[in-house]
């Protein structure tokens, strides 16, 4: 199958290892995601919060060069991206604000945009639990994770689509269909602080913390995440959560593609394992003690 | 015909919208019309004795009455018309309240609308006969259903009036939630030591025949003469024989039963009597866990009993009885909980429910009295309450109060700091209701003495902090800022709902029930313990969200409801009921099959088929008479003649 694909802005940086894995994984399970041609910024955090219309305009966009380039299906990694193309898309079917957003645009929106979902989604829509595991070349048996979703990710619920807004599983069924066992998460949909890392560190650093101190708690050997902005929060910012709530953590902050990627048995280096701050060589050791051959 | 007529102002209820004087003179205009005035209170002792005086000065056969609901005040005014010399029946009544001042602002529609609903009640008046109500012998029995602290004060209330009682219980044994409760606010007095006497009481009182371990299955008849068929379930042991010794239980190997009565804090025998108080104290086996009844390997039961009482091959019994009146005491079950899924929805085991909570305080509970949590056993240090978890809260299903969770969530935070002093609680609430006697002083000491902390604001969620404890999140919403507490054990205030079966039960008594099970009472401040069917009686939570003291009202109010009823030899019924012109009928059943209540029966009339009324039977509901082809089925007071006279009365203007 082949899928439109909207990497947005951190793919391309900070969180260049889940794009990497993202891709791998994806080429592993016969989903071929194509890039799109020019594709533009989201807006991210800040657009949508200052001017709904720009934000909407930066979106139609992107809708409007997927749908030009014949995507009928557009998916995305980035939790922030898929809310704001969501969002646009939803806004954009009433017609006077359409009007004003298409104001903004050298060439107004063609209409007919693609439907858009996340990677996650995708990839479980376009395999199941046999699918998968057809594809294990190293069993994640013995190792415990805590999913982690993100305030995102799932909500506003009718919009996302993930189900439960406050208890999703789809990441879990995933690693599950990995062989890794999954730990009852309760804080699976708790804010990580978000971008208040800039403005508020001390807040960040405390819900962050809070976060990994549970899953430390739980006795976790890694946090699998899906947002490059949690992710980077839970990971870059360690050190700092750990002080807020008078902890010390050690603990790796992986994205559910680069779990998969081992479980598919990639090489750390084509996920881009080498890119975390706290590594992963504890969750590695671990796999080659424990993880069975499927 | 000489007809009265009465625009009642009822103040400004209807005069400040309706110009009674003015619908009183127009009255006066129509035919039959001898007198018409427009009292201020007809209703008031001044009122009606006007309406008697008129009667007899202007020689009056038939009154008219334009006021409020015939609900209300139809007997009242049939009473006056009675005093002075007509037949009851020879008085009607226009609704100009409800159906005119109350929902209009426009005086002159009003008045000229009020008018012409006086001039209906006149056409019908006009063909108004007297009519004659039969009395009927009652059968002096009463028979109570639910034999929780409701049904049993009405029990002995009825008993001690001299009228032989049949109290029917669900479960095997009485007492119902109120047993299982440690202490009892605002006193704080052990529940089973208030109730136990009670209990023993009923078993003792020679006019009360005990039911436990049976439902009701069908009821038939009519107030003072009802037919019941109670279905007795297998107890699998001969309660004859049974002396309540208790080794059965002690000898019995399957352990593993979950242990109602403890609301599922602990586990018991297959073989049980709940508890030492129980009411009668006899053994029932559990059928699902009993391994000689599902295996049928072991009979240790039956070797143990000294007296042979175990039965295995015991079927289900049913038994009938006549009775004249019915109580409906019925209670409640609390809400599932576990729709919370933010507080643990059942996954965390010392997240758990007020009631077993209390079971754990009690000294016949799972822990023999002592605070220990389910999970570990350990004593809880900080113990949080969530209140209104299935209250007041529209998003699953439950609007209303629960009336009694503030009060026995203070109760049980005094009982923790007493059986655990080095520990603290929080309470998360809503708004304090504790509107009772004793009540508001009884939370505050709480607070105040017990050094309970009371949190306002509702909790997001609850979930294990990883370390063996909890985290309850919340806001508090008089700082404005959100709270995090650490908790050892969580425990919900978990609100209400009817009992199970509660509406079902509600058809087999024909009583009218809310949209939560819960059923109707008759006029919800001036009968309160009265249904729509004459005959059944409601007590206790069954109606509604009460505490114990409002419960054992309730019940005595039945009790004396029923000794009132029984205090006359005969029964009238109410002569409003379907007649059949046997010549128009044609026997085609079809009123027969629509029936709801039973009332119409087949019939031989000289070789042909037609249909008979049993008057005691029909409530006069009008069915038959808008089914029949015939029209040979009419309802006295609501004959065709009445209704089309009606119907002309406001066309042909």
């Amino acid at each position: 199958m082949t899928y439109a694909y909207y990497p947005g802005c951190s793919a391309k940086g900070s969180s260049a290892d889940y794009e990497k894995s993202t891709q791998a994984v994806c080429d592993v399970l016969g989903l071929t995601l194509v890039e799109m041609s020019d594709w533009n910024c989201c807006g991210s955090t800040p657009a949508h919060a200052v001017d709904t219309e720009l934000s909407a305009a930066l979106c139609a966009r992107n809708l409007d060069i997927a749908a030009r380039q014949g995507a009928k299906m557009l998916l995305t990694p980035c939790p922030s991206c898929l809310s704001n193309l969501k969002h646009a898309a939803n806004r954009l079917e009433k017609p006077e604000f359409r009007a004003r957003v298409d104001a903004l645009l050298d060439n107004p929106a063609a209409g007919n945009f693609p439907a858009v979902t996340s990677v996650m989604q995708g990839i479980a829509a376009h395999c199941d639990v046999n699918g998968i595991a057809k594809h294990i070349r190293k069993n994640l048996k013995g190792l415990k994770l805590a999913a982690y979703y993100g305030c995102l990710m799932s909500r506003p619920a009718k919009l996302m689509d993930f189900g439960d807004p406050e208890n999703p599983s789809l990441m879990e069924n995933l690693l599950t269909a990995c062989g890794a066992e999954m730990l009852n998460f309760p804080l699976k949909t708790v804010c990580c602080g978000a971008s208040y890392g800039i403005p508020e560190r001390a807040v960040t650093a405390r819900l962050s913390g809070r976060i990994l101190k549970l899953a430390a708690c739980m006795q976790a050997d890694a946090v699998a995440v899906a947002c490059p902005l949690c992710q980077m929060n839970l990971d870059l910012r360690q050190p700092q959560a750990a002080k807020a709530v008078d902890a010390f953590f050690n603990m790796p902050v992986l994205y559910f593609t680069q779990i998969m990627g081992l479980a598919f048995g990639l090489s750390p280096t084509a996920l881009g394992l080498e890119k975390l701050r706290v590594s992963a060589d504890s969750l590695l050791r671990k796999l080659e003690a424990e993880g069975g051959r499927s | 015909m000489r007809i009265g007529v009465f625009i009642c102002h009822c103040g400004s209820n209807i005069a400040g919208t309706v110009d009674c004087a003015r619908v009183a003179e127009i009255s006066t205009g129509f035919p039959d019309v001898v007198y018409a005035t427009d009292p201020m209170y007809t209703c008031a002792e001044p009122g009606q004795v006007a309406i008697e005086a008129a009667i007899h000065d202007h020689r009056l056969d038939g009154v008219v009455v334009a006021s409020c609901s015939p609900r209300i005040h139809e007997p009242t005014f049939r009473h006056t018309v009675e005093r002075a010399g007509l037949n009851r029946y020879m008085f009607e009544m226009a609704n100009i309240r409800e159906h005119v001042s109350w929902i209009g602002k426009d005086r002159d529609a009003n008045t000229n609308k009020a008018a012409e609903l006086v001039k209906m009640a006149l056409a019908k008046l006009r063909n108004n006969r007297p009519l004659v109500a039969k009395s009927f012998e009652a059968n002096k029995k009463v028979l109570i259903v639910g034999g929780g602290v409701a049904g049993i004060q009405a029990a002995l209330d009825c008993a001690d009036g001299g009228v032989p009682v049949i109290l029917l219980e669900r479960e095997s044994t009485i007492g119902g939630k109120m047993a299982k409760l440690d202490k009892t606010f605002p006193t704080v007095d052990c529940s089973a030591c208030i109730l136990g006497p009670k209990m023993v009481d009923v078993a003792q009182h020679p006019n009360i025949t005990l039911y436990t371990y049976s439902e009701l299955e069908d009821i038939s008849g009519y107030i003072g003469n009802f037919t019941v068929k109670i279905h007795k379930r297998a107890t699998y042991v001969n309660w004859e024989k049974c002396t309540g010794c208790g080794v059965c239980s002690e000898k019995c190997p399957s352990k593993k039963t979950p242990d109602a009565f403890n609301e599922l804090t602990g586990v018991t025998t297959a073989i049980n009597i709940p508890f030492p108080q129980a009411i009668p104290k006899k053994a029932v086996i559990s059928a699902e866990h009993c391994r000689q009844l599902t295996k049928g390997k072991c009979g240790i039961c039956a070797k143990t009993c000294p007296t042979g009482a175990v039965v295995y091959d015991m079927q289900d019994d049913v038994v009938t009885e006549e009775v004249g009146c019915i109580i409906a005491a019925t209670g409640y079950d609390l809400m599932d909980w576990t729709v919370y899924r933010e507080y643990g929805g059942g996954q965390y085991p010392d997240v758990i429910t007020s009631l077993q909570y209390e079971r754990l305080l009690s000294t016949s509970g799972p822990t023999g009295g002592h605070i220990r949590r389910p999970s570990d056993g350990l004593e809880p240090k900080h113990v949080v309450f969530i209140q209104c978890v299935g209250s007041r809260d529209k998003s699953v299903g439950r609007p209303y109060c629960s009336g009694f969770c503030c009060m026995y969530t203070a109760k049980q935070a005094v009982l923790t700091k007493d059986h655990l002093p080095l520990s603290q609680s929080y309470v998360f609430y809503m708004d304090i209701r504790a509107p009772g006697k004793l009540y508001d002083e009884f939370t505050r000491r709480a607070v105040e003495e017990y050094g309970v902390e009371y949190i306002r604001g509702r909790v997001s969620a609850v979930y294990p902090d990883g370390e063996g404890a909890y985290v309850v999140m919340g806001v508090d919403t008089l700082l404005g800022r959100p709270v995090e507490i650490k908790a050892d054990i969580v425990v919900l205030a978990v609100g209400i709902e009817a009992s199970r079966g509660a509406a079902a039960l509600a058809e087999k008594l024909r009583i009218s029930y809310d949209n939560y099970g819960f059923f109707m009472e008759s006029h919800v401040k001036l009968k309160p313990v009265e249904t729509n069917t004459a005959g059944v009686f409601l007590a206790g939570v069954c109606q509604g969200a009460k505490d114990i003291p409002a419960s054992v009202a309730q019940g005595s109010a039945t009790a004396a409801k029923v000794l009132a009823l029984f205090a006359r030899d005969r029964l009238e019924n109410d002569p409003q009921t379907a007649q059949v012109d046997t010549r128009r009928c044609v026997g085609c059943g079809k009123c027969i099959r629509c029936c709801p209540f039973g009332a119409l029966k087949e019939t031989t009339i000289r070789g042909e088929i037609k249909t008979d009324v049993i008057e005691t039977v029909c409530q006069g509901c009008g069915l038959c008479t808008s089914t029949c082809p015939q029209g040979a089925v009419q309802l006295s007071h609501a004959t065709d003649n009445q209704i089309l006279a009606e119907v002309n009365a406001l066309c042909r203007c």
